[in-house]
């Protein structure tokens, strides 16, 4: 393969139910970066059945869209999705293509990745250029948030990563920008596989996404008891924040495990992130030490998770929670 | 029913040494354990096989010869019978390179109905392997697999997105990839153990597996790990005392309206 025939940065827009998800923004900054530093185009490719508003992609700093739509991609299926993309990847042949570590970019980009045999770095915090090289740098925790490791893809391309979601800003707005929009029509045979969408069930213990918050309340075993992290769930929802959980709050049936933060469940990085009985054992640390703003209440001085708060306090969080509800009442009822 | 699970062995504690010059791992080998969601994994295969008749549950594992203890545990929790792929050839693999390897095993036995995975292992944390083996096979793919409904030649497959989960159904075979959520992994029974203890497992390198040196290992791997460091988890904490004054909730008040949250 010749490297210096591929050419562009391309970001994958995450869309749900044909319509895109702020997720996308976030690559598109990224993208944007990195297409600035190597002097070359960025295109966003949006695979779906007739997704809307792609004007948008281009005011967020796209210079070229590709919309592959097909009535076999209206809803998520790995194998249809994944060949779309591998599709454009071979057709436009961009140096460095970037998805979002969600559970849809999680799934086709190493199945792309695999059909284009090129190298594909998951779940990345911090991508950049070697000035030098001119190629990607691609930084990633592993080993449960143990170590970082900065990873490339010198002899193949393109250079495919995935960044966690929340790892940077959304791209800026600007409805002065210009950019074009391209279709892409496939044969329906590219999309071919045997398996059937049936439904999409919502979550209803989850009202807001932790994974989409911005601000997070999560509880531990220091709650005690159900009724103590119910007070976890009355914090979250006077801030409108999400409710995050230790694994032992899981294990302990307080909370479903959709809302466990950590090695085994989900990584968060909001911007304020409240821990409230929770020891800060590494593996919770791992879903959650990106956060930007991180406050603690422990009642022991010692606990590890004041080593990554900005914030800590030294307390019963069943005494220190409850002040606070009470305050925020009496700010809300007076506002 | 031929059931595939794939069970890595990793580091059973946080003390993970990397050689810093390959950027690799160091295994220190004493204190290795299954990839707790590849226990699931197996657990879901065991679970089929007793709804299904004539199934039977193969576990494969890469990894270096001292990873035949996992596949013992797996013999140990039920699996019929364990599959060892092992080679210098494989060391240094990234996740395509060791889906090229795995891939390899499903082929040389005949190919499944159906193969399971973790959704990611504890150590590297990729969850790139599983899609990668799919794709390699040319299989459907099911990942973040919460449950798996047996309905005849086909399954009902229940996986978890973002914001809920979604319903699939998809006929055999097929590849999923299993979290946490699906069961609960059971121990090992004193006639399982026995059996371990007797079982062979064969191992495997590229020339059994029929693939050519140049894709595997480091030098078949496109990404490379160039730097290795320890992140900075260090932050200029405030530490207060609730000390019945107030001020502690006072301040964290006062955070919440810098940050415009109130
Ligand atoms: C492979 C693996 C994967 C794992 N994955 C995860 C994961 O995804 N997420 C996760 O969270 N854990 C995970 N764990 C478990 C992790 O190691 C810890 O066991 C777990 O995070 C502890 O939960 P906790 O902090 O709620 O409980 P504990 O460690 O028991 O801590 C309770 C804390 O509450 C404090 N406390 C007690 N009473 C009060 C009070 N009244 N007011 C204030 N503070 C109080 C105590 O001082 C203590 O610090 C994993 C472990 C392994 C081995
Ligand atoms: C710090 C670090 C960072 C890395 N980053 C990357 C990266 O970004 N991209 C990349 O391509 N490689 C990367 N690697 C290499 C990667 O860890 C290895 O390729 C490894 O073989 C796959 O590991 P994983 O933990 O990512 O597996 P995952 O993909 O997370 O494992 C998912 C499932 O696949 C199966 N499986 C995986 N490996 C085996 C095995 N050896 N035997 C049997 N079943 C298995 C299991 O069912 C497992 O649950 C990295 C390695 C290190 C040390």
């Amino acid at each position: 393969m010749s490297l210096q025939e591929y050419r562009g940065v391309m970001v994958v827009a995450e869309q749900k139910n044909n319509k895109i998800h702020s997720t996308t923004y976030e690559l598109l900054n990224w993208g944007r970066g990195l297409a600035d530093k190597l002097d070359c185009g960025l295109y966003c490719a949006v695979l779906g059945n007739n997704v809307q508003e792609l004007d948008e992609l281009i005011f967020r700093g796209a210079d070229r869209v590709y919309h592959v739509s097909s009535p076999c991609l209206e809803n998520f299926l790995a194998r249809p999705y994944a060949a779309a993309l591998a599709r454009l990847v071979e057709e436009e042949k961009p140096e460095i293509v970037v998805a979002a570590a969600t559970t849809t970019g999680r799934t086709i980009m190493p199945m792309a990745a695999a059909r284009l045999e090129t190298g594909l770095t998951a779940d990345c915090t911090g991508l950049d250029i070697d000035p030098v090289e001119r190629i990607l740098l691609q930084t990633r925790p592993a080993i449960g948030g143990n170590i970082m490791a900065t990873i490339k893809t010198p002899f193949t391309r393109p250079q495919m990563a995935t960044v966690r979601p929340r790892s940077a800003r959304q791209a800026a707005r600007d409805t002065a920008r210009r950019g074009e929009i391209v279709a892409k029509h496939y044969d329906g045979a590219l999309f071919s596989t045997p398996e059937n969408f049936l439904a999409f069930v919502k979550d209803t213990t989850q009202d807001v996404n932790i994974q989409d918050a911005d601000i997070i309340v999560a509880g531990g075993k220091g709650m005690k008891n159900r009724e103590g992290f119910k007070l976890v769930e009355e914090l979250a929802s006077l801030l409108g924040a999400g409710v995050g959980a230790s694994r032992d709050a899981v294990d302990l049936g307080w909370v479903p495990y959709s809302h466990q933060v950590g090695l085994s469940g989900k990584t968060v990085a909001p911007k304020i992130y409240i821990a409230l009985g929770i020891s800060g054992k590494i593996q919770h640390l791992a879903g959650m030490q990106t956060s930007e703003y991180i406050v603690a209440v422990n009642k022991d001085p010692e606990a590890q998770i004041f080593k990554v708060a900005d914030l800590g306090i030294v307390g019963d969080a069943l005494e220190v929670v409850p002040q606070l509800i009470d305050q925020l009442k009496s700010i809300k009822a007076n506002a | 029913m031929k059931i595939m699970v794939f069970i890595k062995q990793v580091p059973g504690t946080d003390n993970v040494k990397m050689n810093p010059e390959t950027g690799t791992m160091v295994r220190t080998g004493s204190n290795n354990v299954i990839n707790p969601l590849d226990e699931n994994a197996l657990e879901e295969a065991l679970s089929i096989k007793r709804q299904v008749q004539d199934a039977v549950v193969t576990a494969i594992s890469m990894g270096p010869l001292s990873a035949r203890k996992a596949l013992n545990e797996a013999i140990a929790l039920g699996a019929d019978a364990g599959v060892l792929l092992s080679s210098r050839a494989f060391a240094g693999s990234d996740t395509i390179a060791t889906a090229r390897v795995l891939s390899a095993a499903v082929r040389k036995l005949g190919g499944a109905d159906l193969v399971l995975c973790g959704e990611r292992a504890t150590d590297g944390e990729t969850g790139q392997t599983g899609p990668m083996i799919a794709e390699m096979l040319g299989l459907p793919v099911i990942t973040f697999v919460k449950r798996i409904q047996m309905n005849g030649d086909r399954a009902v497959v229940e996986r978890m997105v973002e914001n809920g989960f979604e319903r699939v159904e998809v006929p055999f075979p097929f590849l999923a990839t299993v979290i946490k959520d699906i069961n609960e992994p059971s121990f090992p029974t004193l006639a399982g153990k026995l059996r371990a203890g007797k079982a062979e497992v064969p191992v495997w390198g590229p020339v059994e597996l029929g693939l050519d040196n140049g894709k595997l290992g480091l030098a078949g791997s496109p990404t490379r790990v160039v730097k290795v460091f320890s992140p900075k988890l260090a932050r200029n904490t405030r530490l207060l005392k609730q000390d019945g004054s107030g001020q502690a909730v006072r301040e964290l008040l006062k955070v919440l309206r810098e940050k415009e949250v109130i």
